[in-house]
């Protein structure tokens, strides 16, 4: 009798110290709205947290599907990281309300706004939706400007470190490593694109911006005549025109756009279509926002070299 | 249902909401202006020179920060508290049938020949306070005698923060029951109401003023168990004790004030759960009940049960969401006990006591063939075992439904629909509706 409840107490403090050491070694619980942020989460957090992509990497991250099991995901999530700028507002939100995580609700120590902090492009000075579906904040595809995910990490560590201090020291430290890490990749990424500095690109929507700017590129202008907006015959034949006129000789496009349009306007005008998805994972062998970065700049650089 | 108002209730909605529309401007005395634009010329003067100052100190700190990620200006509040948005239908298009409004027996389908605007929405949604969200969707439309109505569709508030995964909803709300029901006529895939629905939830959907607990199941897949506990009385509780309710049994409605308690009231339990079936296919189930009184007699109570499937692919590619193929069914039954009771036309008939049994379902399948273009089909049928009192609103019909839907953006859109309607003992019927819709102002996220 005696022994059984020794033993029973054994077991209980066997399971009490379980249970703290698993505490202890409990990685924070995180969910990004894409693979960029996701993957700039993993750099920073490294084993101390468990990071989850809501958008797969080939999709549209305006429109992803508000499945329930991303309510779920939510749920029991201790810090969610967002694009903002509205990027994810046609399907956050019902999410977010169902999802009865008060530790994620706007303003938590557990909701990291990415763009907190980045200077935006493209804000609208007046609200007009005859002009095509713009943010309301501001351009939200910042995440392509190397310099711009120095500040997502920035904001991430700070988050990272408010939900568990204990870890501060890891994140601050992950950071400064992320932050060199862009600082050597950006000089060799430049250097790559150096030789086409002002060379002339079309894209298919308005998501090359913050890359065009850093690497100084220009963007002659957009399959879609709107941001949001299908191309239409006429446009396509206005963008043809400029082309030629403007010797633009790469489209880029990402996975979840028409390839088929820009490869018709490609061979209109003796252009190269270039797949240059900005989520890691939608191309081979780019599971980090490094590898990613990597091949967008190679596949750009190619590009021009190909066609000079 | 609904209170028929005349332009100036119109008129003074539209006024009312105007403030609220143009940001809430308030006329402000000139000389308060002066001073005011003053101070905010100074702020912003003061500001852009911090943030020079800002930006001269961190660049010398950082050479690689550009333009596009210097220091953003403390961030600006845009907008307002509350997202305001207006959704017009309006419908045009042509039947065969004689009594359209039997076959389009929704309050926001097509029902005239010609044109109409079956609904017209301003919803209006915001956070409350860290405790609470509302919502309300004020509806006007246009019935088929060319008048205007106007009703409270929806006024609720949510719950944000409770504890244990619950979520309380209070006010009047559309019962969670089955996946069309809750939702609004702009996101119907089809330009009218499947006729089970009207069957069991009458024209408008069934919806009264009550509460909502819902609770988040800790599975590892999505389960949320709902229950809503609602008045049973009105219009929209059709089923119920609706003042419509001898259109279903015949009889002089007993029309005795709420006072059995807690069995006066209606009672909509459902579960919902999903899956994902890969990474591009998802799943979702319920089962759904409405259990309340119903108006034949003292006593007299109504059960409707209903099962509900969803299942959605799309491409892991998805431009916009395009291509995508979706399956919608539901399947409902009820069993309304009808008292004994006297015939309400033939006061000297007393119609036996007796179980109503009444069944329908309906599937619809939808194909994004390519961006902003859906083709749809819609399979459906009820049907009502006889009972004393006949009435075409519980006979046997079928309907099949081909329909075209482009979406010019996420905010307009323009439906094309073929309606085969055969009623059994009456005959068929060939309709054809078109349907422009549009969107202003605030935009809710779909929900899947």
């Amino acid at each position: 009798m005696k022994m059984k409840m020794i033993n029973r107490m054994a077991a209980l403090g066997l399971g009490a110290i379980s249970f703290i050491s698993a505490q202890a070694t409990a990685q924070l619980r995180v969910v990004a709205t894409t693979p960029d942020l996701a993957s700039v989460a993993r750099e920073i957090g490294g084993d101390k947290v468990n990071v989850v992509a809501l958008a797969k990497p080939t999709e549209d991250p305006h429109f992803v599907d508000a499945k329930p099991s991303f309510i779920v995901t939510l749920n029991r999530a201790d810090a969610l990281i967002e694009g903002g700028a509205e990027l994810e507002l046609g399907w956050l939100p019902p999410l977010l309300e169902n999802s009865r995580n008060s530790k994620i609700a706007a303003g938590a120590p557990g909701r990291v706004v990415s763009s907190e902090g980045i200077r935006l492009l493209e804000v609208p000075t007046s609200f007009d939706r005859s002009k095509g579906d713009i943010h309301s904040l501001g351009n939200p595809h910042y995440m392509i400007d190397p310099a711009a995910a120095k500040v997502v990490a920035r904001n991430i560590a700070t988050h990272f470190s408010a939900l568990d201090p204990r870890n501060a020291a890891s994140y601050n430290a992950n950071l400064a490593r992320f932050n060199s890490r862009i600082d050597t990749r950006l000089a060799d990424w430049e250097k790559q694109l150096a030789p086409y500095r002002g060379a002339k690109i079309v894209t298919y929507h308005r998501d090359f911006i913050y890359f065009a700017q850093r690497f100084g590129l220009s963007i002659v202008d957009e399959l879609e005549p709107k941001p949001g907006i299908s191309p239409s015959p006429a446009h396509l034949a206005q963008v043809i025109g400029e082309m030629k006129r403007n010797n633009v000789k790469v489209i880029l496009v990402q996975p979840f756009q028409n390839r088929k349009t820009a490869e018709t306007v490609a061979r209109q005008t003796g252009a190269t279509v270039i797949d240059a998805p900005q989520q890691p994972g939608a191309a081979r062998n780019t599971s980090s926002y490094f590898d990613n970065m990597d091949n967008l700049v190679r596949s750009i650089a190619g590009a021009f070299g190909g066609a000079k | 249902m609904y209170i028929k108002q005349t332009f100036s209730a119109l008129a003074l909605l539209v006024c009312s909401a105007m403030p609220a529309l143009s940001g809430a401007q308030v006329p402000v005395p000139k000389s308060k202006q002066d001073s005011i634009a003053r101070a905010d010329s100074i702020a912003r003067a003061d500001s852009i020179a911090l943030v020079k100052q800002l930006e001269k100190e961190l660049g010398a700190q950082n050479a690689d920060t550009s333009a596009a990620v210097a220091p953003a200006p403390g961030p600006v509040a845009t907008g307002s508290y509350m997202n305001i948005g207006f959704v017009a239908l309006t419908d045009a298009g042509w039947s065969t049938s004689r009594d359209i409004g039997k076959i389009e027996r929704g309050d926001h389908d097509p029902k005239v020949n010609g044109f109409t605007i079956p609904n017209a929405e301003i919803s209006l949604d915001g956070n409350v306070d860290p405790y609470f969200k509302g919502f309300s969707n004020i509806v006007l439309k246009i019935d088929s005698a060319g008048d205007s109505g106007i009703e409270l569709e929806e006024a609720y508030g949510l719950t944000t923060s409770l504890p244990w995964n619950l979520q309380l909803k209070f006010g009047q709300f559309f019962a969670e029951f089955g996946r069309q029901n809750p939702q609004h006529p702009h996101s119907w895939a089809f330009i009218d109401a499947p006729l089970v629905l009207t069957r069991m939830f009458g024209p408008d959907g069934l919806r009264s003023q009550g509460v909502r607990l819902s609770w988040l199941l800790p599975t590892p897949f999505y389960t949320e168990a709902l229950v809503a506990v609602m008045n049973a009385t009105g219009g929209t509780a059709s089923s119920f004790r609706s003042p419509e309710s001898s259109e279903i049994h015949g009889g002089v409605l007993d029309d005795r004030p709420v006072s059995n308690g807690f069995s006066d009231l209606l009672v909509v339990p459902r579960i919902n759960t999903s899956f994902d079936l890969t990474e591009t296919q998802t799943v979702v189930l319920g089962v759904s009940g409405a259990f309340g009184p119903n108006n034949s007699g003292p006593s007299a109570k109504t059960q409707i049960y209903g099962a509900d499937l969803y299942w959605k692919w799309k491409a892991a590619t998805a431009q916009a969401g395009f291509p995508f193929l979706s399956l919608q069914t539901e399947a409902m039954w009820r069993n309304y006990d009808a008292a004994q009771r006297l015939e309400q036309d033939e006061l000297l008939v007393t119609l036996p006591s007796e179980v109503l049994k009444d069944r329908g379902a309906y599937a619809q399948v939808l194909w994004g063939i390519k961006p902003r273009i859906v083709a749809g089909l819609r399979g459906e049928f009820e049907h009502g075992d006889p009972g004393a009192f006949a009435t075409d609103l519980r006979g046997h019909q079928t309907r099949w439904s081909p329909n075209l839907t482009w979406y010019p953006t996420e905010f307009s859109r323009i439906g094309v629909q073929y309606n085969y309607d055969n009623r059994r003992a009456i005959g068929t019927d060939h309709s054809l509706w078109v349907q422009l819709q549009f969107l202003i102002g605030a935009h809710a996220a779909h929900k899947f």
